[in-house]
C-alpha cells in the first residue's frame, strides 16, 4: 500500500450497452492532489460515484482500497464515515436553507431532541474560516453566489471530518477570480492534511493545482503523470485525451467579407420586473450575414439576459428599444416569433432549459420545428426518423441509436443534441450561450467545426463565451459587456486576453 | 415505435426477441399482463360469473365515466398539475344538464353540446388560473372542488335528486346499440363492427410495417410480428364475442372507444401530443423550442373540463337521474388510474391507452371485489394497495433502464 491513501484496482463498471469503466487502475497518495482528466464519456464521473458509493458495492467489479483496507460501499453515507467527501457537479445546497443548517445537514448538532443553534453557528463560523468566508452564517443560500456557495459546499464536507476530498468540475461555473480563489483553498486544505481528487477540464488550472495527474480515455486509464517536476505540459494532456494530436484548438475558417447587417439593436434598455430593476442598459449591436459576433464579459455582466431579450422574451423582461431583423423592426411576444425569423439560441443551460432529459435523441431534436415533418398536425414519424438520424450523424452525436434517451448521454453529446434541436429549425442567426461550457476537448473541437461551416453556409453566429481564448479564436468581432452595458467593441486581430478583460472589468 | 432494435440480427432467435421485447416495453405490457390476471382470478373465484357477458358489459358501462376523466387526466398529469376539480365538475354539470332536460324542457340534443361547451369553459377558467396567473394547479382545483360541490348541492337542494325522463339521454348510459337483425341470439352487428376493427388494425399494422420498410428501419421479425397479429385480433375478437352475447355494444362503450381514439391519435401523431409531452418533460426547453406553456396549459385544462362534462352525462345518463352526492370521488378514481395506468407524477411520462386499462383494472377490481361480496372497507384497502404496488412497479422498472 505504501503512502497511497486510495487504491482502485481493475475497476470495471457496465452500463446497459455501454462499458462505462473497462479495468481502470486509480492510486491516490496521501496529502496530494490529484487530477483526473479525460474527454466527456471518459469515465471520470463514474468512477467517481463508485469511489462514493453512489453506485454500490456489487454494482461494479475491482476493488476499493482506502488506508490498506478493502471498502464495501452500500451507500454514499458508507463512504463518508470513511472520511470520503464529494462535491458532485450539480450543487446539493438547500437553497431557503441559511448557512449552518446547510452546513451540517444530515449530521446536525443536537442538545437532547432539539437543535443547538448556538453551538452549530459557533461551529458554522470555524468551519467557514477554514475556507475562508467571511460572511453571516445565517444568511440563506440562495443569496450567496455561485462561487460562495461552492465553498459551503466545501465547508460542508469538511464538517464531516473528512479526509478524501472529490471535487467534480468546481470551478466550471466560477469566473477567474472565484476560481483561484477555490483553488487557492484547496491548496491549503492540503497544508492542513486533506487529500483532494479534481476532476477538471481546464488543463491551465489542472497543471497549476495538480500533484499527480491522471488521464481516462473510453473508460480506461491512460497514463498518470507526476505534474510536480514541472515537465507535463497542456499539449501532452490533450495528446493523451484524445489520442492524437490536436494543432489547433480552433479550427482556421476561409475570411470571407461579411454581408449586410442582418441584426440590430438599438438603444435596448431591459427592466426585470423579478429583480425590480433594469439589467440592460443602452445596448446597441448589430451581427452581418456570415459573421461569429463574440460576446465576452464576466458572469453576471448580462449576457444571457441580452440573448433571451432578443430571443422572444420568454422571461417576461420589460423592454424598450429598437430591434432590427433583416431591416426590418420586430416586437417579439413569444420565442415561436423569434424562431419563425430565423433566430434560434442555444442555452447555457442544457440540461435544466435545453433537452427534455426523459425523451430520446429524436424527440428532442425535432420538437422545435415539428411543422416541417407534418401535415395537418399529424407527424410523419417514418420522415422524423429519417431527419433525426441525418442529423445524428452529420453532427456526430455518439450514441447508439437516436431512440437513446438524453438524460444518459455525456454532456458533450447533450450539447449536441441541444444544438441540433437549434439547427432543424434552419436559423439564419443562431445565437449559442457558452457552447462549450463542461465539454471536453474532442467535442469542443467538433462543435467549432460545425460553426465554420455553418457561418460558410451564410448564417450568422452570435457566441456568448465566458472563455475568452475560445472569443478571440472563434469571432470575427467582439463586443464586451460588463455591468448590464456594451463597454467595448474590438476586431479579431486587435482582441487579445487583456484587452478584453480590461473592458470587462470596469 | 417501441419494436425491437436488433430484430436484423440474424443470430436472434423467436424466443429471444420476445424477451427482448418484452423487456423493452415491461411496463406497458405488464399491465395487460396485471388485467388478465385480475379477470383470470375473479373469473375463476366468482365461478365464470364474472366473465359473464351480461357482468362484464356492466363492467364496461360503469366504467365509462371514469375512462373519460382518466384520458383528460393523464395529459394533466403528462404537465404535472393536477386537476382535483373535475369530479364535482361532473356531478354539477349532469345535475345542469338534468334541470334543462325536466325544467326547461331542452332536447338532449341541444343540451348535451351545452354542457360540453360549459365543461370547457369551467377547464378554460382552471387553465387561465394556472397558466396566465401562476397558481398551482393543487389549489386552483382544490377551491373547485368546494366551489362544484357547493353548486352541485345548490341547485339539487331544494328538489333533491332529479329523474330524468328522456329517454334519448339514457339510452347514452344504459342502451346499445341497434341491431341489423332482429330477434337473434347474438348481436350481429357488435361482431360486424369486431371484424372491421380486427381487418383495420391487420391493415394499419401491415401498413405502418411496410412504410418502416420502405425507409429500411428495423421492423419486428415476420413470425413475432405475426404472433402480435393473430393475438391482438384475438384479443378484439374475443371482447366483441363477449359483448355480442349480451346486447351487444353499449353507447357508453362506443363514445369511449371514440374518446380514446381521438386522444391517443392526438397524443402520439400529432405535433400538438409532442407539444404536451414536451412541456411535461421540460417546460423551460419547451418554452425556447417556441411552444407556449400557457398555450398547452389552456388547451390541457379545458379539454379537462369538456371530458368532465362527458363523464357527468355519462354518469346522470346512468342512473337517470342527477343526485346531491353525484361526482363524489370520481377525481381520485381518475387520477389512481392514471397512475396506475403508468403516468408519472414528475411529468413527461404517460399514454392514454394506460390509463384506459389501468381505469379497467381500478374498477375489475370493484366490479369483482362485489361479486364476491367482499366487505366496502376492505375493497378500499386493496384498491389502495394496488394502485401503490402498480406505481412501485413503475418506479423500480424506471430505474432499472437507466
Amino acid at each position: 500500500m505504501g503512502n497511497n491513501i486510495l487504491e482502485m484496482i481493475n475497476i470495471s463498471k457496465e452500463f446497459p450497452g455501454v462499458k462505462a469503466l473497462d479495468n481502470v487502475n486509480f492510486k491516490v497518495k496521501k496529502g496530494e492532489i490529484h487530477c483526473l482528466v479525460g474527454e466527456n464519456g471518459a469515465g471520470k464521473s463514474t468512477l467517481m460515484k463508485i469511489l462514493s458509493g453512489v453506485y454500490p458495492y456489487g454494482t461494479y467489479e475491482g476493488d476499493i482500497v482506502l488506508n490498506g483496507s478493502t471498502q464495501k460501499f452500500a451507500k454514499i453515507v458508507d463512504s463518508e464515515k470513511a472520511g470520503i467527501a464529494i462535491i458532485a457537479q450539480e450543487l446539493a445546497l438547500v437553497p431557503d436553507m441559511t448557512i449552518y443548517d446547510n452546513i451540517f445537514l444530515g449530521h446536525e448538532i443536537r442538545n437532547g431532541l432539539a437543535i443547538d443553534e448556538n453551538e452549530t453557528i459557533q461551529k458554522a463560523i470555524d468551519i467557514l474560516k477554514k475556507v475562508r468566508v467571511d460572511i453571516n452564517p445565517s444568511m440563506l443560500v440562495k443569496d450567496l453566489g455561485v462561487g460562495v456557495q461552492q465553498l459551503i459546499e466545501i465547508a460542508k464536507a469538511l464538517s464531516k471530518d473528512v479526509n478524501l476530498l472529490i471535487l467534480d468540475e468546481p470551478t466550471a461555473a466560477l469566473n477567474e477570480d472565484d476560481s483561484q480563489n477555490l483553488l487557492q483553498i484547496i491548496r491549503e486544505l492540503k497544508e492542513q492534511g486533506v487529500t483532494s481528487i479534481m476532476i477538471s477540464h481546464k488543463l491551465k488550472e489542472v497543471l497549476s493545482i495538480a500533484d499527480t495527474i491522471t488521464i481516462l480515455r473510453d473508460g480506461k486509464t491512460i497514463c498518470s503523470m507526476d505534474a510536480t517536476t514541472g515537465e507535463v505540459c497542456e499539449g501532452d494532456i490533450i495528446k493523451n485525451m484524445v489520442g492524437r494530436e490536436i494543432d489547433n484548438i480552433y479550427p482556421k475558417r476561409e475570411h470571407v467579407e461579411p454581408g449586410e447587417i442582418c441584426l440590430e439593436v438599438k438603444n435596448w434598455n431591459v427592466y426585470d420586473p423579478k429583480l425590480g430593476r433594469e439589467i440592460l442598459h443602452n445596448v446597441n449591436l448589430n451581427v452581418r450575414k456570415g459573421e461569429v459576433v463574440g460576446i465576452s464579459g464576466l458572469m453576471g455582466a448580462g449576457r444571457t439576459e441580452l440573448a433571451l431579450s432578443l430571443f422572444g422574451n420568454p422571461r417576461g423582461y420589460k423592454i424598450n428599444g429598437e430591434f432590427y431583423v433583416n431591416g426590418k423592426p420586430v416586437n417579439y411576444t413569444h420565442t415561436s416569433k423569434a424562431l419563425q425569423d430565423g433566430l434560434a439560441y442555444v442555452t447555457e443551460d442544457r440540461k435544466g432549459d435545453g433537452l427534455n432529459l426523459i425523451q430520446d435523441i429524436k424527440s428532442n431534436i425535432t420538437i422545435a420545428n415539428l411543422k416541417a415533418l407534418s401535415r395537418c398536425g399529424v407527424i410523419n414519424d417514418n420522415e422524423e426518423v429519417k431527419v433525426a438520424k441525418e442529423y445524428k450523424d452529420s453532427i456526430n452525436i455518439k450514441a447508439p441509436s437516436i431512440e437513446q434517451i438524453v438524460g444518459n448521454l455525456s454532456g458533450g453529446n447533450q450539447q449536441k443534441v441541444s444544438l441540433c434541436k437549434c439547427l432543424f429549425v434552419l436559423p439564419s442567426i443562431l445565437i449559442l450561450d457558452e457552447p462549450t461550457r463542461g465539454i471536453d476537448v474532442g467535442a469542443k473541437y467538433e462543435i467549432y467545426t460545425i460553426m465554420n461551416r455553418l457561418v460558410a453556409e451564410g448564417m450568422s453566429i452570435i457566441m456568448i463565451s465566458s472563455d475568452l481564448l475560445e472569443v478571440i479564436g472563434m469571432s470575427d468581432r467582439i463586443y464586451v459587456m460588463a455591468e448590464g452595458k456594451i463597454t467595448g467593441e474590438l476586431k479579431a486581430e486587435e482582441a487579445t486576453e487583456e484587452k478584453i478583460m480590461e473592458v470587462a472589468t470596469i | 415505435m417501441t419494436q425491437s432494435k436488433d430484430s436484423k440480427k440474424p443470430s436472434r432467435g423467436l424466443i429471444s426477441e420476445s424477451v427482448h421485447l418484452l423487456k423493452q416495453n415491461i411496463r406497458e405490457y405488464g399491465m395487460y399482463i396485471a388485467l388478465a390476471v385480475i379477470i383470470a382470478v375473479f373469473g375463476i373465484l366468482t365461478k365464470g360469473i364474472f366473465i359473464s357477458p351480461r357482468n362484464i358489459s356492466t363492467l364496461l358501462n360503469q366504467t365509462g365515466y371514469i375512462i373519460v376523466l382518466a384520458i383528460g387526466m393523464t395529459l394533466i398529469i403528462v404537465c404535472k398539475y393536477i386537476d382535483l376539480s373535475v369530479g364535482y365538475t361532473a356531478g354539477f354539470l349532469g345535475a345542469v344538464a338534468a334541470i334543462f332536460m325536466t325544467k326547461y324542457g331542452m332536447s338532449e340534443w341541444v343540451v348535451i353540446p351545452l354542457m360540453l361547451l360549459f365543461g370547457a369553459i369551467i377547464g378554460l377558467y382552471n387553465g387561465f388560473m394556472v397558466g396566465k396567473l401562476g397558481i398551482p394547479a393543487y389549489v386552483v382545483s382544490l377551491a373547485g372542488m368546494f366551489i362544484f360541490r357547493g353548486l352541485l348541492l345548490m341547485v339539487t337542494q331544494q328538489t333533491g335528486t332529479i329523474i330524468v325522463p328522456n329517454k334519448g339521454f339514457n339510452a347514452i348510459g344504459n342502451g346499445f346499440i341497434p341491431d341489423i337483425v332482429q330477434n337473434s341470439d347474438i348481436h350481429i352487428l357488435t361482431l360486424i363492427i369486431g371484424g372491421i376493427g380486427i381487418l383495420y388494425f391487420i391493415f394499419s399494422a401491415v401498413r405502418s410495417r411496410n412504410n418502416k420498410l420502405k425507409y429500411d428501419f428495423e421492423v419486428l421479425s415476420t413470425p413475432l410480428f405475426a404472433i402480435k397479429l393473430v393475438f391482438t385480433s384475438l384479443v378484439i375478437g374475443i371482447i366483441s364475442w363477449v359483448l355480442a352475447g349480451y346486447n351487444g355494444l353499449s353507447w357508453t362503450v362506443v363514445v369511449c372507444i371514440i374518446v380514446i381514439i381521438i386522444y391517443h391519435f392526438v397524443t402520439q401523431k400529432t405535433t400538438l401530443g409532442r407539444h404536451i409531452y414536451a412541456v411535461g418533460g421540460n417546460g423551460n426547453a419547451a418554452e425556447l423550442a417556441g411552444i407556449s406553456v400557457k398555450k398547452i396549459t389552456y388547451i390541457i385544462f379545458t379539454s379537462m373540463g369538456m371530458l368532465s362534462a362527458l363523464s357527468g352525462i355519462l354518469y346522470t345518463s346512468r342512473l337517470q337521474s342527477a343526485t346531491t352526492t353525484a361526482g363524489t370521488m370520481f377525481e381520485l378514481d381518475a387520477i389512481a388510474s392514471s397512475f396506475v395506468g403508468g403516468a408519472s407524477a414528475s411529468g413527461g411520462v404517460g399514454k392514454i391507452t394506460g390509463s384506459v386499462i389501468g381505469a379497467l383494472v381500478m374498477m375489475s377490481l370493484t366490479s369483482g371485489m362485489n361479486l364476491m361480496g367482499v366487505d366496502i372497507s376492505y375493497q378500499y384497502v386493496i384498491r389502495g394497495a394496488v394502485l401503490v404496488l402498480a406505481v412501485f412497479f413503475d418506479v423500480s422498472t424506471r430505474n432499472k433502464r437507466r
